[in-house]
């Protein structure tokens, strides 16, 4: 078996069985890192002394038989979760030498289940970005074509997963973050219900839809980390109080794919099959359709009717809530501060100016434009009306379909500074993933093809709230009679 | 929308954000181009939506109040860029 394409699920049975130990595993990824992040650069910071550490008490665990399904498992962390004592960086130069004096809920869940922290992976600069082109620490590139970008803003964990530089790793999700990434670079990825994640420890960006979930290799895998990451949380006001299902156990049901699929009811959204869909991805997804009928299930076209609208919606409610995130960063009490300030304001204004980069400045104005007086009705309020209209849309299409099938982007990976110079084109590719997170629905982003230049195509299952295992069963049927999951550019 | 170079220095100074001359004639076309964008909104009948600020509808949980951090300044201090005499430090404000 080749280590650097395995499955959580593989590496869990090898570690499990005690034919591999957790040091070995770990090792055998800190090298690989070693010999290919400085090509790739998905990871910011590489924690060998502490993944060593951590695989040896896994180790010590899983010889006294307590382990769970995640011990000694290499995971890759997006460097926008607070490790305590391990610097935090969110891909800023705010940043860059923030070290937490406190640890996130997810990765405290995730180290307590026995995972062991590799490092911490770039990103977009506060995940503001859809191509990982405004890291502070430089772009990442894809592995299956390295002139062009992995996808954004989870942009480091997707390379990580995708190049064989960990097992599974750790995104967020905004307005896409987690699926367009795992779309373009060929891997899982899972964007959960608004809530089901606790936010605690993750360096906010817009609070009413950020939202943290697992990049993984397989549906399967998804499956199992999401059940180490879920569940409610008294430090995070926004979670959800609810108990968190048998993920894993649900998957299969000791049924069969076809048994599974009988009479399911897939909704296809005709706005999301219009202009700017590229040919390539169009046809894997007419594929994909195919295969679910094949599998027994009812497709039908839907209609989202406000589906053309969430791109502006999204673009004043995220940066109005981050200008205000952002604002804490004053050169005050962590972070960057600049030289020799003359003032309070002259400080506030130039650590400011020179701790944030271009993207996230156009932001922090967007925003605070949207938000000033005399602008507040007409684009924040009338954009929260319009958002309700968005979730209002997929709440009727749910009266008619069990879940909904889309493209998760509209092309495959593009090159390395094609559209940095242009942030409306660049918005724009996050045309079918913005609207999820606008309605706070969980949705999951697989594999499902190849174009002509052999660049991964992804699609999205979008799910009812707290259906999470509705669509990983869904998924997982799909990748049970696909390969697509199992390609690898290595 | 077209934004003015007077309304991108008024933004920039209520977000305390320094910009160049270069910068504020980029965030002038950049911003109008993004505004000009989002009048589709405005094309659409809303009189009657309630505004949703939140994606789950739950009221704001509350907690007994008492005490579930230990004093941590230390720790917090050494985050800051200068600290003395456990205080943030600041360029000096009055004479």
């Amino acid at each position: 078996m080749d280590l650097a394409r395995i499955t959580l699920k593989q590496a869990a049975d090898l570690l499990h069985r005690r034919a591999l130990s957790a040091v070995e595993l770990t090792q055998f990824f800190l090298e690989r890192i070693n010999a290919h992040n400085p090509t790739l650069n998905a990871y910011i910071t590489v924690d060998a002394e502490g993944a060593l550490a951590d695989a040896r008490q896994a180790d010590a665990c899983l010889a006294r038989g307590e382990a769970t399904p995640l011990t000694g498992i290499p995971l890759a962390v997006k460097d926008l979760f607070c490790t305590k004592g391990l610097r935090t960086t969110c891909a800023s130069r705010m940043l860059a030498d923030f070290i937490p004096p406190y640890e996130s809920t997810v990765t405290r869940r995730l180290r307590e289940a026995g995972m062991v922290v590799l490092g911490k992976t770039n990103m977009d600069e506060f995940a503001m970005g859809s191509s990982n082109e405004t890291s502070y620490f430089g772009p990442v590139k894809n592995p299956w074509d390295h002139s062009r970008i992995p996808g954004g803003s989870s942009g480091g964990s997707a390379a990580a997963v995708a190049a064989g530089l960990c097992v599974a790793a750790l995104g967020t999700d905004t307005g896409g973050s987690i699926r367009q990434p795992a779309a373009l670079s060929g891997i899982t990825g899972l964007k959960p219900t608004y809530g089901r994640v606790s936010r605690y420890g993750m360096i906010a960006f817009a609070s009413s839809l950020d939202q943290a979930g697992p990049m993984t290799r397989s549906v399967e895998d998804a499956a199992l980390l999401l059940q180490g990451m879920a569940g409610h949380d008294p430090l995070d006001s926004t979670s959800i109080d609810q108990a968190v299902e048998e993920y894993v156990e649900q998957l299969s049901g000791g049924v069969s794919a076809q048994e599974r699929m009988r009479g399911l009811r897939i909704g296809i959204p005709k706005e999301y099959f219009t202009d700017g869909l590229s040919e390539s991805v169009h046809k894997a997804l007419q594929e994909a359709i195919e295969r679910f009928q094949e599998l027994g299930a009812q497709c039908q076209s839907v209609s989202l009717p406000t589906t053309a609208y969430a791109i502006p919606t999204y673009y004043i409610i995220a940066p109005a809530e981050a200008s205000s995130n952002l604002a804490r960063y004053d050169g005050i009490r962590f972070g960057y501060r600049c030289e020799q300030p003359e003032d309070l304001l002259d400080m506030f204004a130039r650590s400011r100016s020179e701790g944030f980069g271009a993207e996230v400045k156009r932001r922090i104005m967007l925003g605070t434009y949207v938000l000033s007086s005399g602008y507040y009705d007409a684009y924040y309020r009338q954009a929260q009306k319009v958002r309700r209209l968005i979730a209002d849309d997929f709440h009727n299409a749910f009266t008619q379909v069990d879940l909904l099938l889309t493209p998760t982007a509209p092309e495959t990976a593009f090159r390395i500074g094609e559209k940095k110079e242009d942030p409306v084109k660049m918005y724009l590719s996050d045309i079918f993933t913005i609207n999820v997170n606008l309605a706070g629905l969980p949705a999951l982003s697989l594999p499902c093809g190849f174009d002509a230049q052999n660049l991964p195509i992804g699609m999205q299952l979008i799910g009812r709230p707290l259906q999470e295992s509705s669509l990983l069963r869904v998924g997982h049927s799909f990748q049970q009679v696909t390969d697509w999951h199992q390609r690898s550019p290595l | 929308m077209s934004i003015d170079a007077a309304t991108v220095k008024h933004v920039a100074t209520l977000a305390r954000l320094r910009v160049t001359p270069e910068e504020v004639a980029q965030y002038a076309e950049q911003l109008s181009r993004i505004l000009t964008l989002m009048e589709a909104l405005g094309r659409l009948p809303t009189e009657d939506v309630e505004p949703m600020s939140h994606a789950v509808a739950m009221a704001i949980p509350e907690r007994e109040d008492v005490v579930c951090h230990l004093n941590q300044r230390e720790a917090l201090l050494a985050c800051a860029p200068e600290s003395e005499h456990g205080h943030f430090c600041v360029p000096k404000m009055i004479e």
